[in-house]
């Protein structure tokens, strides 16, 4: 287990906890001081649990999002679908890991499913290139979303990305194109589509997932125009100043739920969703079903009508001419 | 109208004034001309070619016929949602482009004729925050390609910006989402849009509706792409290769359909709206 160094007090406990438990079970747990004393130290480690996650600064929510045993969408993938069938490549150059699409079943009904991936191990990060899609990965989920109107199969999104990826080939191969292309297939499908934020929201490549009827954000996610350290370079030409831009830029969940543009925030098991993954990826499956059963009720048209009324009415002003 | 041609104005930094300030030297060739020859040039070096940066109001005298302008929504204004603090407030920000600038924000959208024909015009102001595209500059478009599909019109939209508007954070975003929304409807109606990629267009404005024109055209050596240069730079740990992200390497590797010398983009829209609608 990776922990974060805010969490170090409690995961050292829960180590302490398991070490007494291992001696207790070697001794045949007849030895009430052992037994008393880790009833104690569990009782003490519900405490700094619910204490250390009642004051989580903005910055401390920015790591747990990115928290590296965060569950991401293939975990997901595993607790809350079934028959997951992947579908590889753009058809016209590549195919890119850092962003999986396929169908699968939710509830024993096909739907399709894209998403950001990011990796654990350090091959596996390459891989999926650290969750930042290239042009080829966002034409790929076009394509499946397109399929998925064919078929009338709904269409579940799930955001956990830095951003697109920033390179020469992406330049290349028009990463912007691509971007844009995905916002407007995705404003037009009569499909019920419901994205979710599950960890990092980052910029035009979170976005180029998110044109949904229903946008949700786990608890600990974020949702955000520029990454901090991004933000920080560019306005203190010093991205060590992450800390700071993110305190500027708003980008909690909570902050996202206040300026509307997401529908609804699902809570997340205390500590984070990778403190306890089926308990996450439940909550998940519950706030899914709920509103894709909404949705279903809807016609294409409504959809498509609901959805453009939705993004139309983001981003305030004032009218001077009155 | 005309009351846009006392403010045209070039950027400081590309203008090198001699003695009484007569006198403009090209940063590119190195030539120096009387600034009268810049500006009945276009801004454009009459010795090398180089495209310097055209006023918006020189754009709408340029691009649509004397007198046919009306401007919309020119009062819509930002607010501070996030209450955005860095070096400066936003709200300062804002002020001071207010002032230096005489608009309300980086986006001028308004009704004109292109040889008697009536388009949608928008504008961006890049000396306003650089162009950011915000909740008003979003709600601008959005509106600008709402107005084009009520009034059975083709848009033409001119790009000249950073992206999104930092200071609005997500909300910025959105508007990426909400723009192209738009333009999806009036392709719907088969109305076509004619985007001007000037320089810069990065960010949130190249990845949204920006590189979706039904015609895209570029200014020459407009800088267009995803990610700003210096990001790129950090990302790969290397120099980029001289032209990337510029229009003609975009042409090169097929995002846009034309570049258009500036003296050559009225005629080249007006051809291609012809194409398509008479």
């Amino acid at each position: 287990m990776a922990h974060l160094e805010f969490e170090k007090p409690l995961v050292e406990l829960e180590q302490r906890i398991r070490d007494l438990k291992s001696v207790s079970d070697e001794m045949g747990d007849l030895d009430a001081g052992i037994a008393d004393q880790i009833r104690e130290l569990e009782a003490r480690a519900d405490r700094i649990q619910r204490e250390l996650y009642e004051e989580l600064s903005v910055w401390h929510k920015v790591q747990l999002s990115r928290h590296p045993d965060r569950p991401y969408f293939l975990d997901y993938l595993d607790a809350v679908f079934e028959d997951f069938v992947e579908l590889h490549g753009d058809r016209a150059y590549a195919d890119d890991a850092a962003l999986v699409a396929g169908f699968a079943r939710f509830d024993g009904r096909t739907v399709a499913v894209i998403g950001h991936q990011k990796g654990r191990s350090t091959k596996e990060k390459v891989k999926r290139n650290f969750g930042m899609a290239h042009p080829e990965g966002y034409r790929k989920a076009c394509r499946v979303m397109e399929l998925a109107e064919r078929f009338g199969r709904p269409v579940l999104t799930f955001i956990d990305t830095p951003g697109a990826y920033p390179g020469l080939g992406a330049e290349e191969r028009g990463q912007s194109e691509a971007i844009g292309h995905s916002l407007l297939v995705m404003s037009r499908l009569g499909v019920p589509i419901i994205a979710t934020v599950i960890g990092e929201g980052g910029s035009g490549g979170a976005l180029a997932l998110g044109v949904a009827n229903r946008v949700l954000m786990l608890q600990y996610s974020t949702y955000s125009v520029i990454t901090p350290e991004g933000c920080a370079s560019i306005l203190w030409r010093d991205g060590a100043r992450g800390p700071d831009a993110a305190e500027q830029l708003k980008l909690l969940a909570g902050h996202a739920k206040n300026n509307g543009i997401v529908d609804e925030l699902v809570s997340e098991p205390t500590g984070g969703a990778h403190r306890d993954p089926a308990d996450a990826a439940e909550r998940l499956a519950e706030a899914l079903r709920r509103h894709l059963a909404e949705l279903d009720a809807m016609t294409p048209e409504q959809r498509i009508e609901q959805r453009y009324a939705k993004f139309r009415a983001m981003g305030p002003f004032v009218d001077a001419a009155g | 109208m005309a009351w846009f041609t006392k403010t045209k104005v070039s950027e400081p930094s590309q203008k090198k004034t001699l003695g009484e300030g007569v006198f403009r030297r090209c940063d590119t060739c190195g030539a120096t001309l009387k600034a009268e020859e810049f500006e009945a040039n276009l801004e454009v070096c009459p010795g090398c070619g180089h495209h310097y940066r055209l006023s918006a109001e020189a754009w709408i005298e340029l691009l649509l016929d004397p007198g046919s302008w009306v401007e919309h929504d020119a009062g819509l204004q930002a607010t501070d949602p996030l209450g955005f603090v860095d070096s400066k407030p936003y709200r300062q920000r804002l002020e001071a482009s207010r002032k230096k600038t005489g608009h309300q924000d980086a986006l001028l959208a308004g009704d004109g004729t292109l040889n008697g024909r009536p388009i949608q015009l928008g504008v961006f102001l890049f000396r306003f925050m650089g162009g950011s595209m915000g909740s008003v500059v979003g709600e601008k478009i959005t509106r600008l390609f709402e107005r084009g599909l009520e009034k059975n019109q083709p848009v033409v939209l001119l790009s000249a910006s950073g992206g999104a508007r930092m200071q609005e954070g997500a909300l910025s975003l959105m508007q990426m989402a909400k723009t192209v929304a738009a333009l999806g409807r009036l392709r719907d109606a088969g109305l076509p849009f004619i985007s001007v990629l000037l320089h810069p267009t990065t960010g949130g404005v190249a990845a949204s509706y920006a590189l979706l024109g039904d015609v895209n055209i570029a200014e020459p050596r407009a800088l267009i792409g995803f990610a700003g240069p210096r990001v790129i730079e950090q990302t790969i740990r290397q120099k980029l290769p001289e032209g990337f992200q510029r229009a003609e390497f975009l042409l090169e590797h097929g995002m846009v359909d034309r570049i258009a010398h500036r003296h050559e983009m009225r005629a080249t829209i007006a051809r291609l709206l012809s194409h398509f609608l008479d």
